[in-house]
C-alpha cells in the first residue's frame, strides 16, 4: 500500500500543474488581496472583524481543498478508468480500490501542505491570528475536506468521459463558494440565500473554518450537515463507481 | 495435466449473447489460441476464465478449481485496452506490480527478458505500441504466474515488432508458462499456436491443431503459371488430378488436388511448354475458418 501511495505522489509531482492550481494560486490571491487596505481594517458589517482575519484565508483554504477535490480527484479517476488503469490492476490480486486510497491520500496531502502554507504564510504577512481552536479547526478541515471528496468521488463515478469529470467538478464548483462566500461574504448576504447555503456541501465548512479560526464552536448544524454530505456522496459514489 | 477447464460457458449482457456455449480445456505448457472475429466472444470467454467476470451458466476450472486471490497469483493477464499512467517509469510499473504478488520475479530480469532493460527509466506515455505491449507482458509475468491470458497482444504492432512479440511468448512458454493467446490474427495462431479453439457468434466451432484444422477443409491447391507458349487447356482438363483450369490474361491458373503440381508439370513438359513464374498455393487456416464458419476473418492488419 505504501509504494502505491509513493508511485502514485511521484506521478502527481511530474504533473505539477494540478499543484500550481491548488497550492499557488489561493496562496498568491490570499497574499496578494491581504494587501487590499479596506481587508486590513476592521468592518462594522463584519462584526468588527477584519476580512484578513478569517474570513479571507478561510476562502483560500477552501479554493485550495475544492481545486482538489472536485477537478483534480476525479480527474485523475475517470482518466484511470477511461485509460483501462483500473482494469489493467483488476487482473492483479491487488483491488483497484488500493488506487483509489492512494489517491485520496495524495490529494488530502496536497490539502494539507496548502492549508499549512496559507495558516503560516498569512500569518507572517498580513498578521492573521492562527487558528483559535486548532483541534476543532484540524476536525473541521477534515470532515470538510472528507465530504469535498466525498462529491469529488461521484463526480468520477458519474463522469461519462475523463475530460468531463473536471468540467462537472468545476460547473460544480462556482456555485457552492458563492454561496460559501467566496465573492460576497456570508455575513452580508440576505438571510434566505444565507440559510440556503447552510444545507450545500461547501458553506457550512466554509462557515465552520471560520467559526473555528476565530476560536469559537462551529455550528452543530455545519457539523451535521457535513457528515451527511460525506455519506450521502461516498455512499452514492460506492454504489455506482465503474472500474471499466 | 488439465490447467483450464471451460464447461458449457454462456455469459449474457443486457442487449445481447456473448458467450453462448464453449467449452475447453487447456493441457499445461501448451499454447492455446482462441481464435475468432471481433464480436466473436473471445474476451468474454477469458475474462470468465481470469474471474472478472461471472458466467451467467456452466463453469470454469483453472488450476484445479482456484478462485479469488488464490487464483490471481497463479495468474497472468494482459487485457485489451487496458493501461497504465502515462508518467509512470517502466521500472516503476514493474517494481509496483511484484509488489502485488506473494512471489514474484525480478524485475530488472524480467525487464532485460522481454527487452526494455534500456528503457527502464522511460515513462509508459512515451514508449512506442510495441514497447508498451511488451511492458505489458512482463506486468501479467512479473508474478511468476502458471497461466499467462494474452489478449490481442499484437494488434495495432508493426510486422517487426509483432514477430519480436511471437518470440517472446515461445521464450515464456519454454519458460513453462501455459498461455491462453486470444488472437483475431490468422498468421500468429498458426504459428504459434499447439491448438485452437475457433470461437464465432458466441460459440466454438472446432478445437484442434493449426494442421490438423487446416486438413479439415478439403484439400484443395492451386497452381499458377505463365506458360512460354501457345498451350490448349485440354491438355490440363485431361488430368486426373485437374478440376479446374482458368485463363488471367497470360497467366493460368489450375486448381485441383492430389499431387497436383507433378501432374501439371508433367503434362506441360510432355507439350513442350515451360512454366514461368511457377506458384503453387495450399489452404491456410483462414481458407479453414471460412470453410467451417462461412465468414472470412478480419485480418489482424486490417485494423
Amino acid at each position: 500500500m505504501n509504494k502505491m501511495i509513493l508511485v502514485e505522489a511521484k506521478l502527481f509531482l511530474r504533473e505539477p500543474g494540478a499543484l500550481i492550481f491548488a497550492i499557488l494560486l489561493p496562496l498568491g490571491l490570499l497574499l496578494g488581496l491581504g494587501m487590499i487596505p479596506d481587508f486590513q481594517e476592521a468592518s462594522p458589517e463584519m462584526g468588527g472583524q477584519r476580512v484578513i482575519d478569517n474570513h479571507l484565508p478561510a476562502m483560500m483554504t477552501i479554493l485550495a481543498v475544492v481545486t482538489m477535490a472536485l477537478t483534480v480527484l476525479p480527474g485523475t479517476l475517470a482518466a484511470y478508468r477511461e485509460s483501462g488503469v483500473l482494469r489493467r490492476m483488476s487482473t492483479t490480486p491487488v483491488s483497484p480500490f488500493r488506487l483509489l486510497v492512494a489517491q485520496l491520500v495524495n490529494n488530502l496531502a496536497v490539502a494539507v501542505v496548502a492549508t499549512a502554507l496559507l495558516v503560516g504564510l498569512s500569518h507572517l504577512v498580513h498578521g492573521t491570528p492562527f487558528p483559535g481552536s486548532p483541534l476543532s479547526f484540524a476536525g473541521v478541515f477534515l470532515l470538510g475536506t472528507a465530504s469535498l471528496f466525498g462529491l469529488g468521488l461521484l463526480i468520477a463515478a458519474l463522469a461519462p468521459t475523463a475530460k468531463s469529470a473536471p468540467g462537472i467538478g468545476s460547473i460544480l464548483m462556482f456555485p457552492l463558494l458563492f454561496m460559501a462566500g467566496m465573492w460576497i461574504p456570508r455575513e452580508l448576504m440576505p438571510d434566505l440565500v444565507r440559510r440556503i447555503g447552510d444545507f450545500l456541501p461547501m458553506a457550512p465548512f466554509a462557515q465552520a473554518l471560520r467559526d473555528t479560526w476565530a476560536g469559537h464552536a462551529p455550528q452543530t448544524l455545519h457539523l451535521v450537515v457535513m457528515a451527511a454530505t460525506l455519506l450521502a456522496f461516498g455512499a452514492l459514489a460506492a454504489r455506482l463507481f465503474r472500474w471499466q | 495435466m488439465k490447467v483450464i477447464e471451460v464447461d458449457n460457458l454462456r455469459k449474457r449482457y443486457r442487449d445481447q449473447l456473448a458467450v453462448d456455449d464453449v467449452s475447453f480445456t487447456v493441457e499445461e505448457g501448451e499454447i492455446f489460441g482462441v481464435l475468432g472475429p471481433n464480436g466473436a466472444g473471445k474476451t468474454t470467454t477469458v475474462e470468465c476464465v481470469a474471474g472478472l467476470r461471472t458466467p451467467d451458466s456452466g463453469s470454469v476450472k483453472v488450476l484445479g478449481g482456484l478462485s479469488g486471490d488464490a487464483l490471481k497469483q497463479q495468474l497472468g493477464v494482459q487485457l485489451q485496452s487496458s493501461a497504465l499512467p502515462e508518467r509512470i517509469k517502466v521500472w516503476e510499473a514493474l517494481d509496483l506490480y511484484a509488489s502485488f504478488y506473494r512471489a514474484s520475479v525480478d524485475p530488472a530480469a524480467l525487464m532485460e527478458r522481454v527487452g526494455l532493460a534500456g528503457k527502464r527509466d522511460t515513462r509508459y506515455g512515451k514508449l512506442s505500441g510495441g514497447q508498451q505491449q511488451r511492458l505489458s507482458i512482463a506486468l501479467a509475468l512479473v508474478g511468476d504466474p502458471r497461466v499467462a491470458i494474452l489478449d490481442e497482444l499484437t494488434t495495432g504492432l508493426d510486422p517487426q515488432a509483432r514477430r519480436d512479440t511471437w518470440e517472446l511468448i515461445e521464450q515464456v512458454r519454454a519458460g513453462g508458462v501455459t498461455i491462453v493467446l486470444v488472437t483475431h490474427f490468422m498468421e500468429e495462431a498458426e504459428r504459434l499456436c499447439d491448438r485452437i479453439a475457433l470461437i464465432d457468434s458466441g460459440k466454438v466451432v472446432a478445437i484442434d491443431s493449426p494442421a490438423g484444422l487446416i486438413s479439415r477443409i478439403e484439400h484443395q491447391q492451386t497452381v499458377r503459371f505463365r506458360p512460354s507458349g501457345p498451350l490448349d487447356d485440354a491438355v490440363l482438363k485431361a488430368l486426373p488430378e485437374v478440376t479446374g483450369v482458368h485463363r488471367d490474361g497470360d497467366r493460368v491458373e489450375v486448381t485441383g488436388d492430389g499431387n497436383l503440381l507433378l501432374a501439371v508439370t508433367g503434362a506441360l513438359a510432355s507439350a513442350g511448354v515451360v512454366p514461368a513464374d511457377l506458384r503453387v498455393e495450399q489452404a491456410t487456416l483462414d481458407d479453414a475458418f471460412l470453410a467451417l464458419t462461412g465468414k472470412k476473418i478480419t485480418n489482424g492488419d486490417a485494423r
